[in-house]
């Protein structure tokens, strides 16, 4: 004998079924926009800048003819600036975080710490930029420099490597550290060669993908009064510079046609750039990466 | 060997050196924690300049515009020569205008993404799909800024005829774009972290995959989602390269959003790119725009936090 049957089953549950199915559709449909948006976006940018994009425009300097209009001021700038970024905010923000992790009770003074963090991370960059331009450029006079830039991205950035490192120090298993002091070890020899050994592809990998976000970053610079069109390579740490984003916003602003194709190249270069950083991060998760 | 004795082929003098090590040791061990202080304290004095600079430059701002005309003013004309009026009302509408176009845009659809990879997308798809949206996450806003000019605007003018070159639109939509993937990626992680036995129970009980998201998975997961939402709203009242790029410089106080506008980050990279005299009227009033932004997009950080916090469930 039959206790269910499916032809009762399917008529009272037809509605239900179909509404699952169409509202499947809708959901996918949302997914599916997101990834498309990505690809015309990419697409139409490769189409727009690929003929403008020749060894001349790496190795030009900014001009005011699109044709002879170049990136190589600003793509040595964005590399410069990124050397000063990684160690100041790799070794503030490790720092903070072997410190948040490894030392700090649970107090009130570390408590306000994290929360500082958490409320840190949601603030606009172009505030940071408002920072950098009354601290750094004027307050420590070191004008619309490269160290001036250099620092103020740093802090943008700092509350994400803060949080990447800090995951990847609580990901290292606790036996590891028992053992460590098991075995006579002080508190700062277990942290730097049994810790920070085990945490450090999370660490570079979270750092790397921080630092691509700086690079893309355009609105702090434009606050601190970073020049666009500059004819000359940076030759030191107070030295003017420019950036790739910089660089794209003055062409991106132009009334002229052939700038829009000339921005489509610059962007091509610093999504280029991004794809490799991200490249770097993710083989490194992948190869050292342990899982305990 | 104990550590006190001599070993083989060592002298006194190797052990006065390594009980010296020993001293450096523990200077170290001392000095490490402090040193490590520091760097956190630096986090928090981070946020203290900004505090403090916003404060001061705004103190000097208010010495030369009323407060009441900076709050109520309906009316945003700082360049205009001999009677410069700064009522921020026109750039906090710009501003609104822009943020909620872009959450019309990015709550559902970044919602419907989330269902769909956390309730019917397999597991294979789902490690396909989600880094590319956060692809999408690392993409530089000044490229969203370009797409925004020469790609959404002109198909939206072919829509609407009397869109402007410069509008709200445009920009909110890409704004929307922009944070799509913050909404589905910390949606989807909030209701992957409903347990899988209450979906089985409701699925037991006779619920198809629909009912199951929409009336066990997404009360369950609330306020994640919520919070997701807000701090989505925070990126879009604070996103800067989109809406001066493709927003246009004119701040107006109506709800048209097919005509040019201004948000308050798009003023303050208006007057950074040009040649505001340092301590004139208008370079203080940067700060006070950019205090006010900080006000806003604090509160809904505050706002994120306190809804993850109240109405989270735990299981």
């Amino acid at each position: 004998m039959k206790y269910i049957e499916d032809t009762i089953v399917m008529k009272r549950m037809k509605t239900r079924i179909n509404k699952n199915k169409g509202w499947k559709v809708f959901f996918l449909a949302g997914t599916l926009f997101a990834l498309l948006c990505l690809v015309i976006l990419v697409i139409r940018i490769i189409i727009q800048g690929w003929g403008y994009l020749d060894w001349d425009f790496i190795t030009n300097f900014a001009s005011r003819t699109a044709e002879r209009a170049g990136i190589k001021a600003a793509l040595v700038g964005s590399i410069y600036m990124m050397c000063i970024i990684a160690p100041v905010s790799m070794i503030l923000g490790v720092g903070t975080a072997i410190y948040l992790e490894e030392y700090a009770k649970k107090n009130r003074i570390s408590n306000f710490i994290r929360m500082n963090i958490s409320n840190l991370a949601g603030v606009p960059s172009i505030v940071f930029g408002l920072l950098g331009l009354t601290i750094f450029v004027r307050a420590f006079a070191l004008g619309k420099s490269l160290l001036a830039a250099g620092f103020t991205m740093s802090l943008l950035i700092l509350p994400v490597i803060i949080v990447a490192a800090q995951e990847a120090i609580r990901a290292v298993p606790k036996e590891q550290r028992e053992a460590s002091y098991g075995m006579g070890a002080t508190k700062w020899q277990t942290i730097t060669r049994v810790v920070l050994p085990a945490a450090l592809p999370g660490i570079l990998t979270g750092s790397i993908l921080a630092l691509s976000r700086a690079i893309g970053e355009t609105a702090p610079l434009v606050v601190i009064g970073i020049p666009v069109i500059l004819r000359f390579l940076p030759d030191g740490l107070l030295s003017e510079f420019t950036t790739l984003p910089m660089q794209i916003y003055d062409w991106a602003k132009r009334p002229q046609e052939e700038f829009l194709y000339v921005a489509s190249a610059g962007i091509i270069v610093l999504m280029l750039f991004l794809v490799i950083m991200n490249s770097i991060a993710i083989v490194i998760r992948n190869k050292f990466q342990k899982r305990y | 060997m104990t550590s006190q004795g001599l070993g083989k082929g060592e002298s006194i003098h190797d052990l006065i050196a390594k009980s010296r090590n020993r001293k450096a040791k523990k200077i170290t061990e001392k000095a490490m924690p402090a040193l490590l202080f520091i760097t956190a304290f630096i986090s928090v004095l981070t946020t203290i300049a900004i505090v403090f600079t916003l404060i001061f430059e705004t103190f000097e701002f208010f010495r030369r515009v009323s407060l009441t005309d900076y709050l109520f003013g309906t009316e945003w004309l700082p360049f205009s020569g001999n009677n410069p009026t700064f009522g921020i009302l026109p750039l906090i509408l710009g501003t609104v205008k822009v943020t909620l176009i872009a959450v019309l845009v990015a709550v559902p659809i970044g919602i419907a993404a989330a269902i769909y990879l956390s309730e019917y997308a397999s597991d294979k798809a789902r490690r396909v799909i989600k880094p590319i949206l956060e692809v999408l996450a690392g993409v530089p806003t000044i490229v969203y800024g370009f797409f925004a000019l020469t790609f959404v605007t002109p198909i939206l003018q072919q829509l609407i005829p009397s869109l402007k070159i410069f509008n709200a639109l445009s920009p909110g939509i890409v704004v929307g774009i922009m944070i799509i993937p913050m909404i589905a990626s910390l949606s989807e992680d909030a209701m992957s972290s409903v347990p899988n036995s209450i979906r089985e129970g409701a699925l037991a009980l006779g619920a198809t995959k629909f009912e199951v998201a929409i009336k066990v998975v997404l009360p369950a997961a609330f306020s994640g989602i919520m919070s997701s939402i807000v701090l989505a709203i925070s990126r879009a009242l604070g996103e800067t390269m989109i809406v001066s790029l493709a927003g246009g410089a004119s701040p107006t106080f109506d709800f048209n959003v097919t005509g040019s506008i201004q948000t308050m980050t798009a003023y303050i990279v208006q007057v950074s790119s040009g040649d505001a005299g340092y301590g004139t009227t208008i370079y203080y009033s940067i700060y006070a725009v950019g205090f006010t932004l900080f006000i806003f997009t604090l509160m809904m950080n505050l706002l994120a936090h306190f809804i993850f916090k109240r109405f989270r469930e735990e299981y």
